[in-house]
Formats: structure tokens, C-alpha cells, sequence
């Protein structure tokens, strides 16, 4: 079987859908959601996405509107100086909520710096997601309260945390399970690989998500990988899937049976979203200095919302009133958004002592000791006047 | 509640660590109504270039900068007249004044520098004219300015800064004073309390201050076009950083060689009636070019870089021939990448897609990265020699005089002969007069006779 993105032509004919991805040789991409709208059938995927209702689409379409409008109002707050820093989404909607939103409350979830969406559908509040990005804080939100970590800034690092953590479940003999996100640029990262070599090998319950989004910064996947990067899994006796990541509907399907897995005890899968960054790599990034326009413009006719959009038409369900109703919700995700980020107190100088250690240390208290006597010398001139005057 | 009250934007680090921006363009005016996030200007950083959504929704009241200056990040830009409702209280720019100044960007990789010294200087200026009202006037503020902004540093700039504690520091800031001014009574003139309480309860003012002082109040000579004042920025600013390490780090040899480039004119113009080069630009300098791929075989120590870092002479197996070009822009050196393995047909084809390029600014960052020698054709302007400066990280420049019919010694008789004189910097680092005069003669002879190749090859 050709598995080479390169060797197109001849073999990907027949059913490599509409998506338009070329090559595809490999791995048929599994898509439910046409980029015009039509809902296609597939044997295989469609009884896992059998019970998505209406009303259920309907509030898929609703959180990837809401957090691609999470996401302008952050890039907006970054050119405004009210953040440092900001890794858009946009364009990668569908693969963040068509996945968080086949997890189950006691899954635990390791993200990578850009799911700041995914961060959004599963109820981390909306500062906390923007604590980090505006420096006042090194992380964002207690992981536990939401069962999501914070962050990870490392490329692939999480991979690791994600495994070991996936191992403590198997030692529980729970039945949850755990996911990471990651990139296609950290499949070339040594922890990825040694995440899955240990995931493999203790069959963890862990599910590996790369958004393939084409770009590591202004590195192109062709680059990195010589083959679809679904085919990486099967080095690893991973089980596999490649997906169309903006197809909500199926990364939706395609998570819910690497979870099934994972519960029965079936081990870890490795999902291929193909998606596409239609930003920067972060607000300090300009692709147009190393990206072909054209290749915006195709991945734009491929839009996850846009299609959705199309889907509900369809089937009557994208009224005046809907469309308004998701438009208020934004709008109001929007504002308090913006108010929780510049309303955000600095952090006190003595918070960084706040989490080095879970159990007291001697030696730390010491330091911010002293670092807290520097700090009083500021406030208190009229006494501190002699003092420094004799030096 | 509908008071209104009037609020400044501040230029922010729009990338990690940027210290400036351009602004392109505006894309509102004075009394334009805007919504919150809509683009009000395009602003260009050294990483991007990147729109600019407003942080509020009013109407503009003054923009502060013209398009095309460069701004220091946490500079006032625009300003604007807001509703005072909760909405806009929230978003006061309250956290952005107050840490964006004192923000000091360093982050590991970006290697932004700032300038400390021109910081406590505009601190001065605000010490100096407390009763400035708070609306920003419309129109940029006076040249005046200028001298006050530029001249310190020249003068400061080598000093270290004011020795003192962090919390006389802080103390001096919070009373608005520049420790620049104030003289350290304490060990090793260490500045104490006391001497910047000293400063402020009036006492004498340092003779600096006084020149400050002076210069605020005088009028500015605006009037007449005596003198013509450019912002060092873009090219320029890169090519003046650039001249300046190479001129000062490599130290430069050059060596002049006139040659007869008779049989080269003659060659060429054989050459230009092949059918071969139809269609191709053909010009003494794709001669020149060639002359000097082939003498590099034969000295391959020009063709070499000093890397002061590792200590090491790095000698290159591949020739990036960069041609020097005069663009719109300024002065850039595109080069041709692998020049070596070029047949002379692809050599003129890839000079002329070079130079085109190069004149319509739109040459890639990577043509003008990783060349190895480079040439400049000054004779396009009817110059005979100079002394070329080297492309930073090369180790031989040469610069091609103009093509002048000149009496010649030609076979023992004087005749009306084609000379041009070939002037060839080096870096006597890592090159030496007998390996740079070696190369030198062999360009020349090649041209002087380019059948020369067939015993060079």
C-alpha cells in the first residue's frame, strides 16, 4: 500500500472525498460533513455520532462560532497591549470541539498551548484562559477543578505527562481515560515518540489528538514527514485514524472510538485531524513571509464552521432566530472576555513563592523572608532613610 | 451619566520583546467615530506587519504620529474621546501606562536592546513642564523636541548607569527625578535619599538639566528648508549598522589592479551575436562574474568567513556570488545562490533576475542571507576605484571601475585601448596580500585575456 503523500496519482481516486486533500493514499480521511454542507454517510463511523440530535448540532455549531470569536477578541486584546502573547485558532474550531466534546467529566485532558477552545468547552473560566497569556499568572486554572491541565508551551512535552498519567488510571482500574493535544511539527519530537513507544507498551487508555494544521511556525508537515502522519502510529502498533479536522461530526465519531478503546482496556490510538492554521503561528508570527496565499484560500472553501452552517440549513434548523441567539452568546463571551482580561489584578511580587512546593520548605521560606523585607523597604522611605543615607 | 473623558492609546509590544514600530497608515482621522476592535491603523514591527483594532469605542480626538515614524512601544498614538461608562472605565488603559514604560524587553533569542539612556530623558522633559494640559494637542508636537531627544545620548551613551539602590531608584522615579542629574554623594558616588531628596527640594540644578531646560524654551527654527532631517530606519538603518561592524571588525586591504579588458569587450560582443545567448543580458559585469567563479578555484581562501565565535576560519565549497544593487529602498546585496555550477548563459540569466528583483524591492530574505563574496559594479556610474566595504561575514569584495577608452601600452606601441581598473577589499584576517594579490591578478588576467580560462579550468 503507497503511504507516501508524494505518490499521488492512480491510488487516490475512488472514495478520498471531497475534503480535497491530495494524496490520501494511505489512510481514506474519514469525513461525515462535506465542506458544501452535505452530510455524506460512512459505514463505519456513522452509528458512533448516531445520537448527535438536532439540538445537539445546533450547540456544536454554537461553540465553534463562540470560540472563534474567543479567539479575534484575544488577538484584538494582544495588538491592544493587553496581552503578551496569543496562539490563534482560527481555522482549527471543528477538531478542538468535535473532540472535547466526546470526553466524559472524568477524562483529563493535556493540551498544548493553542486549544485554547477546547479550554473554553470544557468550562475553564473565561480569564483563567487568558491569565497565562497576559503574564499574570504561570498557569491559568487549578487542573483538577476541570480535569484539564494548563498550557503546555514545550512542544510534545504533555505527551509524556499525558502517558504517565494514563498509566495512573490503569492502576486505578478506572475506566476514564485520558487525551493530549499536539501538533504535527511535535510528532518530529523525541518525547512524542518515546509518549507513544510507553504508551504502546502498557496499553494506557490514552488518546493521541494531532491537529495536523500544516504548519510547525513556517514548517511545512512535507517537510517533517515523508508519509501522512496517521501512518507514524502504525511504527508504534498504534491503532489509527485520519480524520477531517474540520469536520466536527468526524472528530466527534473518530474520538468516541478511540475513548471506547481506551476503556475496554483496547490501549491507546493515535487520530490524525487534518485541519489547517489559518492565522499565525502566534501574534509575533507573519506567515505571508513564508506561505503561498493560494493555499489560504483553498483550506478557506474547507471552513469547519461554514459547513455546519450549510448542514443545518439544509435541514431547516439555521433560522433568524438561532443565528441571532448564537450571535448574543458571543457577543456576550466577547465582553466578558475583555473585562475579565483588563480588569485582571498584576500579581503580587510575593506570589511567586505561591507554588514552588505543595508541603512547607525551610529553605524557600527563608528566601521570601528577605525577598519580603527588600520588598518593605520601598514601602517605608521615612525608615529606611538611615539606613540607606549611611551606605 | 454622559460625561466624557479622553483616552490614549499607547503603542504595545505588538510582537515578544519589540522595542519599535512603524506606523504604515491610519486608517481613521481626527473626529471619525469607531467601534471597539475596529482596525484604525496598519503598524509594521521587525517581525510583521499587523492591523491595529481599537481598544474602544468613541470618537478620535488626535492621532498622535504621522505614518512613517518609527515609535517607541508605550508612546501615545492616537487618542480618543470615550463615553464614561462602566464599559470603557474597565478597559481604562490604566495597566498599559503604567507597565508599558517601564517594561524592558530582553527576552532570550530577540536580543532587543533598549536604550536606558534616552528613557530618563523624556522623564526629564515631563519634570520640566509639569502644567502640560492633559488633551493631547492635534498636530505632532514641534521639532523642538528632537534636540532633546538625540543629543543626550550621543553624550551619555558610553556612561554606565547612575550607580544606586533599587529603592532610591524607585524613589526617584516616584518624585519624578532623573538620576542622570543627581550626583552621588555616597562610597563610589552611589546616589542616596538624601541626594535625591537634595535634587528635588531645590537645589542646584546639574548644568545638563539647565541645558534641558534652555533648549525647551527655545522657539524651534522651523521656518526655511535649510536642512533636510530623514528618520535612519529600514535599509538605511540596516545598512549603517551593517557598514559599520564590517568596517570595524574586519580590518580592510585594498588592492587596485588596472587592466586592457580589450579581448573581454570583444568577446562580449561575439558573444551577444550567438545564438546561444539570444535573448540574454549581456554586460562586462556577467564577464567580471565568471572571471571571478573561476579565479576562486585557484583561491579558494577568498571565498571564506572569519567566525570570531567558534574560532574558526569557515572556507566555503560553494560560491553565493552577491551582486550589490541600488534599489528604491537603498542598498542591497542579493546574492546567487551555488554561482559556481552556473554555466555563463545561466550565470547572466540569474544576474538579471537578481538585480530585476532586487530593483522592484521584492527580493526574498533568503536571497539576501549566506553570501559568500560579493561584487559591486561601480563603474555603471562612471567611477574608476574605491575602496569597497565588506559585506559583513565575507572576506573579499570586489568593485569594477568603468570601461574607459584610455591610451594603452598595446604590443610594445601606444593605442586607444578598453581599460578597467578591478579594486578588491579583503579581510586581512584571515586573508593575506599574497593570497588577495594572487586572486586579484588572475580576475584581471582572465579578463585581460579571457582564453585564460582554458588554463585556469
Amino acid at each position: 500500500m503507497v503511504t507516501d503523500d508524494a505518490a499521488q496519482g492512480g491510488t487516490a481516486a475512488g472514495q478520498d472525498n471531497n475534503a480535497g486533500h491530495q494524496g490520501g493514499a494511505g489512510h481514506n480521511m474519514v469525513q461525515l460533513i462535506t465542506p458544501a454542507g452535505e452530510r455524506v454517510s460512512h459505514p463505519e463511523y456513522d452509528p458512533w455520532v448516531k445520537d448527535v440530535s438536532d439540538e445537539q448540532l445546533c450547540s456544536l455549531y454554537e461553540d465553534l462560532v463562540v470560540i472563534r470569536r474567543i479567539d479575534k477578541e484575544a488577538t484584538a486584546l494582544q495588538r491592544q497591549g493587553e496581552l503578551g502573547l496569543w496562539p490563534p485558532l482560527l481555522g482549527q474550531e471543528a477538531s478542538q470541539v468535535g473532540s472535547v466534546r466526546s470526553l466524559r467529566d472524568d477524562d483529563f485532558i493535556f493540551p498544548s498551548y493553542r486549544e485554547n477552545g477546547v479550554a473554553y468547552c470544557r468550562g475553564v473560566d473565561l480569564a483563567d484562559i487568558l491569565r497565562v497569556w497576559r503574564g499574570a499568572a504561570s498557569g491559568g486554572w487549578d487542573p483538577y477543578t476541570v480535569n484539564m491541565a494548563i498550557p503546555q508551551i514545550v512542544i510534545g512535552a504533555q505527551t509524556l505527562h499525558a502517558t504517565g498519567y494514563a498509566m495512573g488510571i490503569q492502576n486505578d482500574g478506572a475506566d476514564s481515560a485520558a487525551i493530549v493535544y499536539f501538533g504535527d511539527g511535535a510528532t518530529s519530537e523525541g518525547d512524542v515518540n518515546e509518549a507513544m513507544v510507553f504508551a504502546a507498551s502498557f496499553q494506557v487508555p490514552l488518546v493521541f489528538f494531532c491537529q495536523n494544521n500544516h504548519w510547525a511556525i513556517s514548517e511545512p508537515v512535507r517537510l517533517q514527514s515523508h508519509t501522512q502522519l496517521v501512518d507514524r502510529g502504525a511504527g508504534f502498533g498504534i491503532p489509527s485514524m485520519r480524520v477531517d479536522g474540520n469536520d466536527v461530526l468526524a472528530v466527534m465519531a473518530a474520538t468516541r472510538v478511540a475513548l471506547d478503546r481506551a476503556r475496554r482496556g483496547g490501549g491507546p490510538t493515535f487520530i490524525e485531524a487534518v485541519t489547517y492554521r489559518m492565522g499565525p503561528h502566534t501574534t509575533a508570527d507573519d506567515p505571508t513571509r513564508y506561505r503561498d496565499p493560494n493555499e489560504l484560500e483553498d483550506w478557506a472553501a474547507k471552513d469547519p464552521i461554514g459547513r455546519v452552517h450549510a448542514l443545518l440549513d439544509r435541514k431547516g434548523l439555521f433560522t433568524e432566530e438561532f443565528e441571532a441567539g448564537v450571535r448574543t452568546k458571543a457577543d456576550t463571551v466577547a465582553r466578558e472576555l475583555r473585562a475579565g482580561c483588563v480588569g485582571m489584578p498584576d500579581p503580587e511580587p510575593l506570589d511567586v513563592f505561591k507554588h514552588v512546593y505543595s508541603t512547607p520548605n525551610s529553605w524557600l521560606d527563608r528566601q521570601q523572608d528577605h525577598y519580603s523585607r527588600y520588598l518593605a523597604s520601598f514601602g517605608d522611605p521615612e525608615g529606611a532613610t538611615q539606613e540607606e543615607g549611611a551606605r | 451619566m454622559t460625561a466624557t473623558m479622553i483616552k490614549e492609546f499607547r503603542l504595545p509590544d505588538l510582537g515578544e520583546g519589540l522595542t519599535e514600530s512603524e506606523i504604515v497608515s491610519w486608517k481613521v482621522g481626527v473626529g471619525d467615530t469607531v467601534s471597539l476592535n475596529q482596525i484604525i491603523a496598519e503598524v509594521e514591527t521587525a517581525k510583521a506587519v499587523v492591523e491595529l483594532p481599537s481598544p474602544f469605542a468613541g470618537v478620535i480626538t488626535a492621532l498622535h504620529e504621522q505614518p512613517g515614524t518609527v515609535v517607541e512601544v508605550g508612546k501615545p498614538i492616537v487618542s480618543f474621546e470615550v463615553k464614561d461608562d462602566a464599559g470603557n472605565q474597565t478597559a481604562a488603559a490604566a495597566p498599559a501606562e503604567a507597565a508599558l514604560p517601564k517594561r524592558e524587553p530582553n527576552l532570550v533569542g530577540y536580543g532587543a536592546v533598549v536604550e536606558s539612556t534616552g528613557r530618563p530623558v523624556r522623564r526629564q522633559r515631563r519634570l520640566v513642564e509639569p502644567a502640560r494640559p492633559a488633551e493631547p494637542v492635534e498636530t505632532k508636537p514641534a521639532p523642538l523636541v528632537e534636540p532633546v531627544e538625540t543629543k543626550p545620548p550621543a553624550d551619555t551613551a558610553p556612561a554606565e548607569r547612575p550607580r544606586s539602590t533599587p529603592p532610591v531608584r524607585k524613589l526617584a522615579k516616584d518624585l519624578g527625578v532623573d538620576l542622570e542629574s543627581v550626583t552621588g554623594t555616597g562610597p563610589s558616588g552611589l546616589i542616596t535619599r538624601d541626594d535625591v531628596r537634595n535634587f528635588v527640594g531645590g537645589g542646584d540644578l546639574p548644568a545638563a538639566a539647565h541645558e534641558l531646560a534652555a533648549q525647551d524654551l527655545q522657539p524651534a527654527p522651523a521656518q526655511g528648508e535649510r536642512e533636510v532631517r530623514t528618520p535612519i530606519k529600514g535599509v538605511r538603518k540596516f545598512t549603517a549598522a551593517a557598514m559599520v561592524s564590517s568596517a570595524f571588525t574586519a580590518p580592510h586591504v585594498t588592492e587596485f589592479l588596472t587592466v586592457d579588458v580589450t579581448p573581454s569587450m570583444e568577446l562580449l560582443a561575439r558573444l551577444k551575436e550567438s545564438k546561444a545567448f539570444a535573448g540574454h543580458k549581456l554586460t562586462p559585469l556577467t564577464l567580471a562574474a565568471k572571471a571571478v567563479l573561476i579565479a576562486l578555484r585557484r583561491n579558494p581562501g577568498l571565498n571564506a568567513r572569519w567566525d570570531e565565535a567558534n574560532q574558526e576560519i569557515v572556507q566555503f565549497n560553494y560560491v553565493n556570488l552577491g551582486i550589490a544593487a541600488a534599489t528604491p529602498r537603498g542598498l542591497t546585496v542579493p546574492n546567487i545562490k551555488d554561482a559556481d555550477r552556473l554555466a555563463l548563459v545561466d550565470l547572466s540569466t540569474a544576474l538579471a533576475g537578481l538585480t530585476d528583483t532586487a530593483r522592484a524591492g521584492k527580493t526574498s530574505p533568503a536571497d539576501l542571507s549566506g553570501g559568500t563574496i560579493s561584487i559591486t559594479n561601480i563603474g555603471v556610474f562612471g567611477i574608476d576605484a574605491g575602496t569597497p566595504i565588506l559585506n559583513p561575514g565575507e572576506a573579499a569584495i570586489l568593485a569594477m571601475g568603468a570601461v574607459r577608452k584610455t591610451p594603452w601600452e598595446y604590443q610594445d606601441q601606444v593605442a586607444l585601448r578598453q581599460v578597467m581598473t578591478l579594486s578588491l577589499s579583503f579581510d586581512h584576517r584571515l586573508v593575506d596580500g599574497e593570497q588577495g594579490s594572487r586572486f586579484l591578478a588572475d580576475v584581471g588576467a582572465l579578463l585581460a585575456d579571457p582564453g585564460m580560462a582554458f588554463a585556469m579550468a
